[in-house]
């Protein structure tokens, strides 16, 4: 990897002392005190990442709608303004370029969030489907930071900090406010099944959100947390990892995420096949699954159903807030039922697993 | 305690090892264990199977990641460390007491020459840092 990319808050996470990886191209903390201890902070009181990896691609102009409409497969006519939601970025067979989150500004401005891996392919992939439309498309990545303040104490330690009541913001929305002066905007949004809220700003200023946030918070337990606990706490919610979990062989209905899927809403790329996957049912499907021994299951490791290998763990990890060891997988669509068991290969030797329901960890509202 | 007791060897692979007449007791390295952060995991062989030197003898899996773990040299396992099975944490807490994880029966004392001493394994570390 030549030029690795580094986030304006590079110099802020050396000083705290963090681990740092590449991860795709960019210098990233991977752990600051501890994965577990980072985790665990972020289920019981709060972590602090630094996501400005994320790419930000924006779409104005008089067919910014229509254009939406087109590569995702959820219903962008029916946010509001000021709304947010999950979705995939399509390709013409029903799988993902990307999944993303959609932010609805208005009619003709939507600002897209989008995977670091990505960035530069969904990108084009926009554009080359832009022909003919009235929109001028922008990928803005390098334009701002991103800094998501997670867990259930995130409010409390945000609101002093703010000019905005945050309990006006629901889930899945966001507002333009002002963080100690600095224009933010705010979304309470995240990738780790807590509360929390996203703050997206100029790169100049992101250490000085970081650091006082970190400051405000220190009292109430917040800790910096890097992508390991990411990971471990998105996976724990079922959240889709774009690489691991979805990419463009998986389909969206594959990869059970049938709510995302607005097969009302008018024609948008792989439309077709989702629509014929629905009534004629799926082969396969995502599953949850936990193991039934002590050893850890990985990223990669293979699937086992009656002595064939029918794929592999997409994801794998020890849970660090269940104690257990839980994955995701792809499976034939016979083998999906809660309580199936089937095996997956570590190092050689059949370890047993059973699917169980998902999202493994739910909070309490 | 010492980052790396002096009365220890080690090994390029980051174990070390406490040479006790004609046994040897084995774990990894405080530089190891950092490394990997919270152990979850350790997987250790049988009592009484017999490795060659740089075969590998288990795992170790933390949080994030999983590591096979060498032997530093041949020899039959004697003991395992069984109470890292409920509390694979000892190799956090304490890598060179409660977190050892096997002692075998030296099969070729002249193997044990080419492991290093504590400064030797301090400057291999720092050399490789860069």
């Amino acid at each position: 990897m030549t030029n690795i990319k580094q986030t304006p808050l590079n110099k802020a996470h050396r000083a705290l002392g963090a681990k740092m990886v590449d991860f795709v191209g960019w210098d990233m903390p991977v752990q600051y005190s501890g994965t577990i201890p980072e985790h665990l902070a972020v289920r019981t009181a709060a972590g602090l990442f630094d996501v400005s990896h994320m790419g930000e691609i924006e779409i104005k102009g008089a067919d910014a709608l229509k254009l939406v409409q087109l590569i995702s497969c959820n219903d962008a006519s029916k946010l509001s303004d000021n709304q947010i939601h999950y979705t995939a970025l399509m390709t013409p067979k029903g799988t993902f370029v990307d999944d993303m989150l959609v932010h609805r500004f208005n009619l003709e401005y939507f600002f897209l969030c989008v995977n670091a891996s990505n960035v530069d392919k969904d990108f084009d992939w926009i554009v080359s489907q832009s022909k003919g439309l009235d929109v001028d498309v922008r990928n803005t990545s390098d334009k701002y930071f991103q800094i998501a303040i997670q867990g259930p104490r995130s409010l409390e330690i945000l609101q002093p900090l703010v000019d905005i009541d945050l309990s006006t913001i629901k889930y899945y929305w966001f507002k333009e406010g002002s963080f100690s002066n600095i224009p933010v905007l705010l979304t309470r949004t995240g990738y780790t099944g807590e509360d929390g809220f996203e703050i997206y700003g100029l790169p100049d200023e992101a250490e000085r959100v970081w650091n006082k946030i970190l400051e405000q918070g220190e009292p109430l337990g917040i800790i910096p947390a890097g992508l390991a606990a990411r990971n471990t706490l998105r996976l724990e919610a079922k959240m889709m990892l774009y690489g691991n979990d979805v990419d463009d062989t998986t389909t969206v209905l594959e990869a059970d995420l049938g709510w995302i899927v607005k097969l009302a809403k008018g024609d948008f790329l792989g439309r077709d096949i989702l629509a014929e996957q629905k009534e004629k049912g799926l082969s396969r499907k995502i599953v949850g699954f936990e193991v039934l021994d002590r050893v850890p299951v990985r990223d990669g490791y293979p699937v086992f159903i009656d002595g064939q290998e029918v794929g592999k763990v997409t994801s794998g990890s020890p849970s660090p807030f269940l104690k257990k060891n839980i994955g995701l997988a792809y499976l034939p669509i016979d083998k999906t039922a809660i309580g199936t068991e089937f095996s997956v290969q570590v190092r050689g030797r059949d370890v047993a697993a059973r699917v169980i329901e998902t999202p493994f960890y739910k909070r309490k509202k | 305690m010492a980052d790396y007791p002096d009365n220890l060897l080690y090994t390029k692979d980051h174990e070390w090892v406490r040479v006790d007449g004609t046994s040897a007791t084995v774990g990894i390295t405080h530089f190891a264990q950092a490394e990997l952060g919270d152990i979850v995991y350790v997987e250790l062989p049988k009592v009484g199977e017999k490795l060659a030197q740089n075969d590998s003898f288990g795992s170790v899996e933390s949080v994030k990641a999983v590591s096979e773990i060498f032997m530093p040299i041949s020899g039959a396992i004697e003991k395992v460390n069984e109470a890292l099975n409920d509390s694979p944490e000892h190799v956090n807490n304490d890598p060179y007491g409660e977190g050892w994880m096997i002692t075998l029966k030296i099969e070729n004392p002249s193997e044990i020459d080419a492991l290093m001493s504590a400064a030797e394994y301090e400057d291999f570390l720092s050399e490789n840092r860069n």
